[in-house]
């Protein structure tokens, strides 16, 4: 499992302002989480990549990726553990870990 | 207040809700077999309207509108769903009332989609549907509350049981009681992500208030996709599911098959029995009875393979395909999301290409409908079974697998192969550079396919098939008949009347170009009509070689093939179908979805060169193997 190692990426990695919050937990990124992995979204942050990072946002949001949402990583792929199957409340959804890294998240209290 | 007033036009009320929300289910409950399928002008999105009448007696036309995430549309088909609710669609009177369909069991993601058709000030109803199977999981729904909290007025139905659509029809009669006049909505504009953000929070607030979920969700599904979406097991049965579904569109369809072919023989040899010998008999036996039976002999198959498909994406499969498929196909430069396009381009490439919408990239879009007639579509079924039938021994392999369905499992790799091969040639190529399109996508709650379902959806590809039988197919039938008739031998021939013929002048002009691949003069008419959908071929083969051997015994085509082609002309021609271009309304389709006659002209270009190379190397190939 070698994601399970890069779990929780030094908080540089994770661009964008929100990341920079200090907080007690740091930030990681849903991108990064290993399987199994349960927490709550801290931020939607989009990073430039594949789409515009508004309409990144948008996409996020309306599949439920939103502020407090519970998420928990169920399923990965074979290849490179991608895509990701993750629970949002009760919806799951599929996307890729490229995708899932501008959804920053914290552990579960 | 359900007092009725005569009304000089039809009353209309349209679904709209999320994909897999048990909409189609609920359209199905509403207005039974009383539906009708067409597309919406100008565009090829299905347009599915049905009738239904009100316990109040209104007439409603019931207008089933693709479903959709949000009103900020992406695709052709998200865009007639917002433009029908925000009654702007061209071509159609804005609805009375709008009927927003939600999966009780998941309505996360629903309610935001109310809130935002609310917001448009069109008139509507909300309609908890599934709401039975929300009831056995243990969620606790406060109808009363859900309805003050947004606003709408909200009712449960359960489409899958009789009467299970009563009160929403008694609300649908409140609802219309009530004087209105269609509108267009105004000033509605895309909501940014803020906006979004927003109401996706309002619909938490209200599921939070009014919804209470049980601890652990259904465990069912969570206990399937350990298996189902397991890293190694979930692809292994992917793999199965796939293998499973061809070996049973060989076996399973055989009796039906042999009872067709049984029926359209006997009505043959009935028709001589009533007319006299001449010209009259030989063009409905050989051209009409003859063309026709040969290519509605496969319908038993395709409705096998269309079950498969039904079944598994009314299960809620399909997308768990695409996730497992997902990064294997972004190693070919297709996107996971091609996988059920492609997948239905099995049964045929024209819903196969119209489902590419779901893509968003138009990149990642072009390539998928550039490779979806690749994959091997049912109408290459028929040549395929008739060549395999008449040269493939029928014995098993291993003990278990027939040997004719492995070769036609072959066929299917390697058109699967090409596919991916093409599409990673088109994005090292045509499309470099340009970043990869995100995979996001819901993975819905398995659920029990609904017989009702499953069967509308046979019937209706049942009839897409018999209609192209009698009105493409058939004509074609005709045209070759002719061809293959006229003129007449003269008096004394010597040799099989066909020999005389326009068809054999035709085919033996071709020889030339299509003696290297092993394919003989009938085999070059054939492809001619063939032009206009694949499975003619077989059919024209049938009036050919019918009228060929009009003096003789009748024997079924296949043996007649056996009898006159070397192996080598039969895999030759196997290679040929399953690159060759060869169905007028694929090229038109692909015209009309790329909107440019450009792209038609390469895909024709490409397929038509692969399909001669290919032939022409297995031809030489099994030549020098000795099989000539």
């Amino acid at each position: 499992m070698s994601a399970s190692t890069d779990c929780l990426p030094p908080p540089g990695t994770s661009p964008g302002p929100a990341a920079t919050a200090a907080a007690p937990l740091a930030p990681a990124s849903l991108g990064a989480a290993p399987l199994g992995y349960r927490g709550r979204i801290r931020a939607v942050n989009p990073i430039a990549g594949s789409l515009p990072p508004e309409e990144l946002e948008r996409r996020l949001v309306e599949l439920g990726f939103v502020e407090g949402a519970m998420v928990e990583l169920l399923h990965q792929g074979l290849f490179g553990a991608d895509p990701i199957a993750v629970r949002v409340d009760g919806v799951t959804i599929a996307l890729r870990r490229r995708e899932a890294a501008a959804i920053l998240v914290e552990a579960a209290d | 207040m359900n007092e009725v007033l005569p009304l000089a036009r039809d009353l209309r009320v349209a679904l709209v809700g999320r994909p897999n929300c048990g909409k189609t289910a609920l359209f199905n409950a509403l207005t039974g077999s009383r539906q009708k399928v067409a597309n919406y002008p100008g565009v090829t999105v299905e347009r599915k309207e049905g009738a239904l009448a009100t316990p109040a007696g209104r007439q409603v036309k019931l207008l089933d509108l693709p479903g959709t995430y949000s009103l900020r549309a992406r695709s052709p088909d998200e865009v007639v769903t917002r433009d029908a609710v925000l009654g702007r669609l061209a071509g159609e009177t804005p609805p009375d009332l709008f009927v927003c369909v939600g999966d009780a069991t998941n309505l996360r993601l629903c309610l935001r989609l109310v809130l935002e058709i609310k917001r448009t000030g069109q008139p509507m109803v909300f309609a908890l549907n599934m709401f039975d199977i929300a009831r056995h999981r243990g969620m606790t729904i406060d109808v009363a509350r859900l309805e003050a909290e947004l606003g709408v007025p909200v009712v449960t139905s359960v489409a899958v049981r009789r009467g299970g659509t009563a009160a929403l029809l008694a609300r649908v009669d409140e609802a219309l009681a009530a004087p209105h006049v269609p509108h267009a909505a105004e000033g509605w504009s895309e909501p940014d992500a803020a906006g979004v953000r927003r109401l996706q929070k309002e619909a938490d607030r209200i599921l939070r208030a009014s919804v209470q979920r049980p601890e652990a969700p259904d465990t069912v599904t969570a206990r399937l996709d350990k298996v189902l979406l397991h890293p190694v097991a979930g692809l292994a049965i992917l793999l199965a599911v796939l293998f499973l579904m061809f070996q049973a569109v060989f076996t399973w369809a055989a009796p039906v098959m042999e009872l067709i072919k049984g029926a359209f023989d006997a009505l043959g040899l009935w028709v001589a029995t009533l007319l006299p010998d001449g010209l009259l008999l030989s063009f409905i036996q050989n051209g009409l009875i003859a063309g026709v039976g040969s290519v509605l002999v496969f319908l038993p198959q395709i409705l096998v393979l269309f079950l498969f498909i039904l079944l598994l994406e009314d299960f809620g499969y399909m997308s768990r395909a695409a996730f497992l498929m997902d990064r294997i196909m972004g190693g070919a430069g297709l996107h996971g999301r091609a996988f059920i396009p492609l997948l239905s381009s099995f049964a045929c490439a024209i819903p196969g290409i119209m489902s590419t919408r779901v893509i968003d990239s138009r990149r990642d879009r072009l390539a998928t409908i550039l490779v979806a007639p690749l994959m091997t579509c049912s109408a290459r079924i028929p040549v395929y079974t008739l060549i395999i039938g008449a040269f493939i021994p029928d014995r098993t392999v291993g003990g278990v697998f027939s040997l004719q369905g492995l070769v036609m499992f072959g066929l299917y790799t390697a058109g699967i192969a090409s596919a991916l091969g093409v599409s990673w040639v088109l994005k090292r190529f045509l499309f470099q550079g340009a970043p990869p399109e995100p995979f996001m996508l819901e993975l819905p709650d398995y659920k029990r396919p609904d017989a009702r379902n499953v069967l509308m959806g046979l019937y209706q590809r049942g009839l897409i098939f018999l209609k192209r039988a009698g009105t493409t197919i058939l004509a074609m039938m005709c045209v070759i008949w002719v061809l293959a008739s006229v003129p007449r031998p003269p008096e004394g021939a010597t040799q099989p009347a066909i020999e005389y013929s326009l068809a054999a002048k035709i085919g033996h002009a071709m020889e030339p170009v299509i003696r290297p691949i092993g394919f003989n003069w009938q085999i070059g008419v054939a492809l001619i009509p063939g032009m206009a959908a694949r499975e003619v071929a077989v059919a024209s083969l049938g009036t050919v070689y019918a009228i060929e051997n009009a003096e003789e015994a009748p024997e079924t085509l296949g043996a007649a093939l056996a009898g006159k082609w070397s192996i080598a002309t039969a895999l030759a021609l196997l290679a040929w179908y399953v690159f060759a271009p060869q169905c007028a309304s694929t090229l038109v389709v692909v015209r009309r979805e790329t909107g440019s006659r450009g792209w038609m002209w390469f895909l024709f270009g490409y397929m038509l060169a692969l399909a001669y190379a290919a032939a022409f190397v297995t031809y030489q190939g099994a030549v020098l193997l000795g099989l000539g």
